[in-house]
Parts: structure tokens; sequence; C-alpha cells
């Protein structure tokens, strides 16, 4: 065998090579087939770091849509919701540099807000049930809708289709629970009149 | 007993002035009434309590005025006797400077107190009637935090607790409450150490950890201790080891894990004041209404520390004080390193409120501006959770909120010891706060927004499976319409062959594209008509002789063949009118009845069939007597023409006016019999048109039986088939009134749009 081997080094090197060639592409083939994804992993990424709103604002029907439309090339400016925080993560994400939103779809609210039917206006024409995409709506026909304020999204959509122009969109009420202590201010902003004799001493003169 | 327990270090730490001496020259003082009182639901952690007075309810000192919510909550009750005067939002103690919900109350002076429930043997209460005397005094943790003191003394089963650690540390300068209280109530203090050695199923250590700058405190305990397993320990003084975390470390020797209670460790920690809170609970049945908190600060004139009423206005305590507004640099509740800056002096203590510092210019200068951070590391030397301040500030200034969790930020206890020794003044704290407060915030909104995520995802789903189940039902309808489609074409082939008579040839063309069942019936009954009108006209012929008239026997047998030929129609005839009755029956009950009204010709028709059909047997009798006499004398007449013109039908002719006449004997006979009985007569007949009304009815239940088997579905299908059906036949009806002028015209014509309309709406509902 080994004499074999020695004598006929270019044709036993042929055939190793060849059933070498021959085993990894099974493995390849096999493994190909068996941890095939059923879609681009990046779509998930995109997805689980957008707002989730649903509002559409982007031109999409969904936040879902709107990440596989970033993943095929789309501009990730387009999410006002998710407004310069998402923009930059997108960015961040997608290795590429971080654009301003794009005014065209809307601006960024400071403030969060949902959605809130007066209700003794409400007609009962469940259109804002159809138009909500997490329904947040609830009744029925001829009966008195309300919001779940919970689940509402802020996205705006319900308010369009209302007939009786019975919705408004209120700024979330900040709690105790919702307080947070604020970031100071970056160091540069305040280094001014570093001697102290400089500086406009308020109160009693020590 | 003395300190016979090894007392560990913990690492970092800084030794900032104490300034503890000048609230402790005087003694501890009591507080007159304030005029109001205006108390926070939430003065502890957790949901806030539920106010159960009402605005002008009278209240007694003790009184309960909200009650807890759920576990994580603390009970508030009335401090003094007065009058609820509001239950609305004010200003509350917190670095936020919100408002939040406070009962305010007019205080009376009078200070009358509901009975309270003393218990002198607490000993032989059970654990849980002792838990319930504290939860329903509504303690909560008194050392800054404000837990809800019932929560932490029932741990979780399967964490045994080996040690009671009763904190009278009060590392942070100028604050003397917990020094004094360790002063005047030492007993209490012992006292109510065994009382929650005794909830917690008696520890193996009870340890009371004082810091060593507090020598009176100590003496005072020891004397308390003795006789008891209480030990008292001190140890040197060091800012922070009064923090929760780092008095176990210093005590035990042991770390609480990151992320974990103290209890996982087998420790649990209480403040000195909430201890006798709760002793005083069990013992007097008091509720937590007061507490001590030190006033102090260059801009008062006295400093010392005070008993006061729970939501007595800080203002109101200044001004007791000779508080100078103009000297103060600004008012802050709690210490110099952990307390914040009041938002308005008018704010009320609460159950956390320690210390209030009114410091001036001089004393607490305003804080320098913050330098770039020069990385000498000093701040993770003083820090005492062995952190990497520096590390996390970088982070925090990036908003690179991953990185600040890899580096445990959450394991961060705020107590500023590294922004004290930051050269470059940087208020490292504040950076570790607001990134704690905007990493909640995040988990927040990832939480909320994957929430949202799963409901769109339902949503579509939902959508997606309502438009398939569409989908498939239009496809079976498509089916059942060309099915349908179809059967009629074969049915449009066949009834040609059918129609014998020329007219019910041309009606059925017209109505060819209806061909409902109820045209179908329609035809039928006429068939059935003509049928029997060509018997009758068959018999007729035999019938005319004169009683000496002769008829053929050739003639009497055509004559018979004929008979037989035109009942066996009438059968045929009424038979298949059975049939299709039969066939109708089950799913068309309700609108045959529906259409039996007589404004329709066709109906009308049957509306005649079957009022001879009920007529009872003497009308019947009475009318076919009237019939046979007629032909008779047809038949009569017939015979002698016959005999006259010397046909050969004559003698035919002449038996048929025999068979005649015998008919007629026959059915006078009947007639007379049936006379007696005619009182059974309508019985019979009601019995004959019961039946037809109960086959209605037994028709009606039957169709309703299938309803109620089919599916929703199916059901609302049939409805717009037979509404459908309706539809075909009101146009047909309309069609035929307006041919004939009917003076119905306008009345089929508005059935017909209000049956149309009815239809589109079920189609537009499915």
């Amino acid at each position: 065998m080994l004499d074999l081997i020695v004598q006929n080094p270019i044709t036993s090197a042929l055939i190793a090579l060849g059933s070498l060639a021959l085993i990894f592409g099974a493995i390849l083939g096999y493994a190909a087939v068996r941890f095939r994804l059923e879609e681009d992993p990046v779509i998930q990424q995109i997805d689980d770091l957008l707002p989730q709103t649903q509002c559409g604002q982007c031109g999409y029907p969904g936040c879902r849509p709107y990440a596989q439309a970033i993943a095929n090339g789309d501009a990730i400016n387009k999410c006002p919701p998710g407004g310069q925080a998402t923009i930059n993560s997108l960015a961040d994400l997608l290795d590429v540099e971080a654009p301003t939103l794009d005014a065209e779809h809307g601006e960024e609210s400071e403030v969060k807000k949902v959605a809130y039917i007066r209700e003794d206006e409400c007609i009962g024409c469940t259109k804002c049930i159809q138009a909500c995409p997490v329904d947040a709506i609830i009744g029925a026909a001829k009966q008195m809708h309300t919001v779940i304020a919970d689940e509402c999204t802020g996205c705006d959509l319900c308010v369009e289709p209302c007939p009786v122009d019975c919705i408004d969109m209120i700024p979330v009420e900040t709690g105790l629970n919702e307080w947070k202590w604020a970031k100071p201010a970056p160091a540069e902003a305040q280094a001014v009149n570093l001697i102290a004799t400089d500086r406009d001493t308020t109160g009693e003169a020590a | 007993m003395g300190s016979l327990i090894k007392v560990w270090d913990i690492p970092g730490g800084v030794h900032p002035p104490e300034n503890k001496a000048q609230s402790l020259q005087l003694p501890l003082a009591k507080m007159p009434l304030p005029p109001v009182l205006t108390l926070p639901l939430n003065q502890h952690i957790g949901k806030p309590a539920k106010p159960v007075v009402q605005v002008g309810d009278r209240v007694l000192g003790g009184q309960l005025v909200a009650e807890a919510e759920g576990v994580f909550s603390a009970r508030v009750h009335a401090p003094t006797s007065g009058v609820v005067s509001a239950i609305e939002d004010r200003l509350i103690p917190h670095p936020s400077g919100y408002s939040a919900p406070c009962v305010v109350i007019d205080v009376d002076g009078k200070d009358e107190w509901v009975p309270l429930e003393r218990c002198d043997n607490y000993e032989s209460l059970d654990k849980s009637e002792l838990l319930g005397k504290i939860r329903g005094a509504g303690v909560a943790g008194l050392g800054g935090a404000g837990f809800p003191t019932s929560v932490k003394l029932s741990p979780r089963a399967d964490h045994r607790i080996h040690t009671l650690i009763i904190n009278g540390t009060e590392c942070e300068p100028y604050i003397t409450a917990d020094d004094m209280l360790m002063q005047v109530k030492a007993d209490e203090i012992v006292a109510g150490t065994l009382l929650l050695a005794k909830l917690l199923d008696h520890p193996d250590a009870l340890l009371i950890g004082v810091e060593d700058n507090k020598p009176k405190a100590i003496a005072a305990l020891e004397k308390a201790a003795e006789g008891t397993p209480v030990q008292v320990v001190s140890f040197p003084t060091k800012y922070p080891s009064g923090g929760e975390k780092q008095l176990i470390q210093i005590l035990t020797g042991e770390e609480v894990p990151s992320g974990q209670i103290p209890a996982s460790i087998g420790v649990v920690c209480q403040n000195v004041g909430t201890t006798v809170a709760a002793y005083r609970a069990v013992r007097y049945g008091e509720p937590l209404v007061s507490r001590i908190t030190t006033l102090v600060g260059e801009a008062l004139d006295t400093q010392r520390n005070v008993e006061v009423l729970l939501g007595t206005p800080i203002d109101f305590l200044l001004e007791q004080h000779g508080f100078e507004a103009k000297k103060a640099s600004r008012l802050v509740m709690g210490g110099p390193m952990m307390g914040f800056a009041l938002p308005e002096p008018s704010v009320p203590v609460i159950k956390t409120t320690n210390c209030i510092l009114a410091p001036t210019q001089k004393e607490l200068p305003p804080p320098q501006p913050a330098q770039a951070c020069i990385r000498c590391g000093l701040c993770a030397e003083a820090c005492p959770a062995s952190l990497l301040p520096q590390q996390l500030f970088w982070y925090a200034q990036a908003e690179d909120y991953e990185k600040l969790e890899a580096h445990s930020l959450f394991d961060c206890i705020e107590c500023g010891a590294c922004s004290y020794v930051c050269p470059s003044h940087i208020p490292l704290v504040q950076y570790y706060r607001a990134s704690k407060g905007a990493i909640r915030q995040q988990q927040h909104e990832k939480e909320k927004s994957d929430r949202a995520r799963r409901r769109f995802e339902f949503r579509q789903e939902r959508i997606a499976k309502e438009e398939a189940e569409k989908a498939a039902k239009r496809e079976a309808r498509k089916k059942a319409a060309e099915e349908a489609k179809r059967k009629l074409a074969e049915q449009k082939d066949d009834a040609p062959a059918a129609k014998a008579d020329p007219v019910a040839d041309a009606l059925a063309k017209a109505q060819a594209k209806q061909q409902s069942p109820e045209a179908q019936r329609a035809k039928l009954e006429r068939n059935l008509a003509a049928a029997k009108d060509r018997l009758e006209k068959a018999q007729r012929p035999l019938e005319p002789g004169e009683p000496g008239a002769e008829v053929t026997d050739e003639q009497r047998e055509k004559q018979k063949a004929r008979i037989k030929q035109a009942e066996l129609k009438v059968r045929e005839a009424e038979e298949k009118l059975q049939h299709l009755e039969q066939d109708r029956s089950a799913p068309k009950a309700p609108e045959a009845n529906d259409t039996k009204p007589a404004d329709d010709p066709v109906s009308a028709a049957i509306a005649r069939a079957q009022a001879k059909m009920t007529m009872s047997p003497e009308d019947k009798l009475k009318s076919s007597l009237e019939s046979l006499y007629k032909r008779l004398a047809k038949a009569e007449e017939k015979a002698k023409a016959a005999q006259e013109s010397d046909d050969d039908k004559a003698d035919a002719l002449q038996q048929g006016v025999d068979k005649l006449k015998q008919k007629i004997a026959d059915t006078l006979q009947e007639l007379s019999e049936l006379a007696p009985s005619t009182v059974a007569e309508p019985s019979s007949a009601s019995r004959h048109t019961d039946d037809v009304a109960s086959m209605a009815i037994e028709r009606a239940k039957a169709k309703a039986a299938a309803m109620e088997t089919m599916s929703a579905d199916d059901k609302q299908r049939a409805q717009i088939e037979s509404l459908k059906a309706r539809i075909e036949k009101a146009r047909q009806r309309l069609e035929k009134a307006e041919a004939e002028q009917d003076e119905n015209v306008d009345a089929f014509r508005t059935g017909l749009t209000k049956l149309e309309d009815k239809l589109q709406q079920l189609t537009e509902d499915r």
C-alpha cells in the first residue's frame, strides 16, 4: 500500500484530494439543506430595534415589512416614532453612517402619546377597531369603544377613520414611577469660569 | 456584652467631615402640633395606599386614613385628631418635584386618639398575628428606602435566617436621628430586636451594629442588652458602612451576591428606627405616625433632633428652629452625600425623612463645575461596591447601556463616595442614576414593543385566517351557483317534454328562467286541474242517454278507456304535486305559509284546490250531486239525439245515462246517510284542516331543527338562498300583477325591494 503510494505520488494525491472534496461537498450539501434559514436573520435584528408602533409612517404596513425593506437596502431614517435613537442603533447594526430623520415621514415627538376615545361621542362604528394594528381598541358595533391605554402604541392610525372625530391623542402622564434622574450636562458645556473669583457668585458673599 | 464578634472591613469608603456634634448638643425635643398635616399616600416603596376617609371626615389620632394596596404597600394613619380638608395632589418630598395624592388634615389641636390595642405579652402571639400588627401599623423602613417592614420580615421559606442585624450605623454626615434614638430608646430597640428575632425563627446571631463615633448610644445599648442574646457591635467609622450590604459585609464577612437580597445569604437587616416602630406597633398598638428627624445646618438657629409627626410641613419645622432663608444655600432632605434638594419648603415630613439639612453657602457650597476625567482612579479606590466608576462614567456618557450593565451598574448603591473624591468634580452618581433610569425605561419600552409586536403579528395572522375562510366560502358559493345553473339547464331541457298542455307549455317557457319550486308547483296544479277537466269531459258523453236510448258496447269501451286514461292522468298529476309538496316541505315550510295568501293567481289556484280538498264531505257530495244532475241532463240530451239519428253510440250513451242515474242515487243515499251525522262532519272537516295545519307546523319544526344543526355559516347561506328564492317568487308575482294590472302592484313592488335590501345586507354581512 505504502509502496503503491510512493510509486504513484500524483495519482494517489489526486485520489486523496478527490475523495476529500467529495466528503466535504457532501457535508456542505447536507448542512445547506439541514440548517437552511427561512429568512435573512438580519431582518429579525432590525425588527427588534424598531419601536413596533406599527404606525406605517415609513410607508410600509408595519414594522416588520419596513425591517424587510431595510434589509433589502431601503433608507434607515424613515421611522419617526423611533427617532434618532432608533436610527443610530440601526446604523450601528448595519455599520453605516447614521443619517438624520427623514422629515418627509413625520417628526419625532418628544412626548409619548396614546389614543383616547371621548366615549360620550363614540357612535360605535368599529372603524377605529379595524384600523388599530395592535388590537388595542375594544368595543362592538353600536357599542361604545375604548382604548386599552397600556397596549396603545400611539400610532395615530385610529384618528383618521373616526367619522365623528372623537379620538384624541393625549400625552402619556408621567407619574413618579416613570420619573428618572436627568443626565448631567456634559462636562464641556459646564467648563466655563473655572477660576472661582470669575464666577458669578450668588447668595451671600463668602 | 462587648463586641465579641470579628469585624470585617469593606473595600473603599471615604471619611467626610462628620458634622454630627451640632445637632447633639440639645436633647430630643417634641414639636408642637402643626396647623395642618399633609400625608402623602406613597411614603414607601411600592404601590400607593388607597384613602379610606373622605373630605370633611373628622379623624382621630391613630385612625387609618389610607389602606395598603397589595403586599408591597403600607398603611397611612392620622397622626393626630382633625378634619380631612382635602384629598388631592400636593408637592411631595421627592427629587422629581412632582405632586402626588395626599390626604390633608386640618389639625384641631385636641389630639384625641382612637383606643389603641396594647399587648403586654406578645410572646403568646403567633407569627402571623405579630406580622399583622406590624403591617397594620403601616411600618416601613425608616432608614431611607421605606421598604414595607412586614415584607422584609417574612422571608421566603427556603431562606433560613441565621443573622439579624439592627442597623444603627448612621454613617452619613450631619444626621444624628438614629444616634439620638439609640440614646433615649435603647430598651425599646433591644426589645424590638428580640421581637424581630421571634418573627425570624430566632436567628443564631442578633447584632446591633453601631459606628464607634456614637459612644453614648453604644453605652446605652450595651446597658439595655445586658442579659439578652443581643450583641452590640461597634466598628470603625467610615462612609458608607451604613449601607445594608456594606454593614452585612462588615459584621459577617459575607457579600450579598449581585442582584440578590440579603435574605438569600441568611441575613435580615433592619434600621433601629424601624425596630422601635415595629416594637411599639406590637406592644402598644401604636401606628407609625411620628419619627425622629435631625434639623441641622448653619442656616438654623437651633440645631437638634425632634420627634415630629408625619405630615408636618417642613417650613413649619424650620420656622420653629429659626430658619433664615437668606443664609441657606439650599434645603436638603437626607444627608449631604445621598440627600436631595427639596423643591419647596412646604413639603411634609414623611416616613423616610431622617434629616433636614439647611446649610449655608459656606457649609455646603454649590457643586463646582465638572472638568474632564483625568483617569486618576480615586473613584475606583473609594467605591464600596468594588465597581469601576470611571468606566461606568465613560459608558454613561456614551449611553452604552449594554456595557453599563456588563459593568454591574445596578450594584452601585449611589453612595456618592466616588463623586466626593473626584478631583474633577464630576457628578458621577448623577450619571449613574440617570443611566439606571434610562435602562429601566428602555427595558420597559422593550417589553412594551415586544408586546405590541406580538399583538400585531397575532392580528395579522387572524386577518389572514379570516381572509382564507372568506375565500373558501366564496369558492363554495361559486360552486353551488354553478351546480344550480347546471341543474336549471337540465330542467329546462326536460320541461318541454313533460308539458302536454300548450298553455302550460307557454307558461313554463315564460317561467323557465325562474324555475322555483313554487312555479313548478303552480304548473302541476294547473296540470291537475286540466286533467280533472278532461276526466269530466271524458265522462260526459256517456251520460246523455234517455232511459230508452242505446249505447253501443264499443262506445262504452272507448269511453271507459278514455275515462281511465284521464283518471290516470289526474292521479299522476296529484302524485306529482304531492311529491313536490313533500320535497319542499322540509326547507320551505314557513315560506309556503308565507306565500299562501291568495294575491298570487298561482297560489289562488292552489288555495281553491285546497279549499276543495278541505270541503266537508257533505258539501262535496252536494256539489258532486249538482254536477251529476247537470251531467245527467246533458247525457240524456245526447242519448236522445243519438237515438233519433240512429247512432250506433246510442246504446253506450244510454248505458252512461243509466250509470249516471245510478251514481246520483248512490250520492243521494250517501248524502242522506251523512245527514244524521252532520254533527260529526265539521269535526272531521276540521280534523282535515287541522291535519294541514299540523303538517305545516311539522314542516316548520323540521326546518327549525335543520337550522339548528346547521353551522352559523350554513344558516346564513340557507337564509340567503331562501331569500333569493323569495325574491324570485316576488318578482314573478310582481310581473304577473303588472301584466294583469293588479291593484296590489305597488305592494308587491315594495315587498320585492325590501327583500332585495335584506339579501344585500346579508351578503354584505358575510
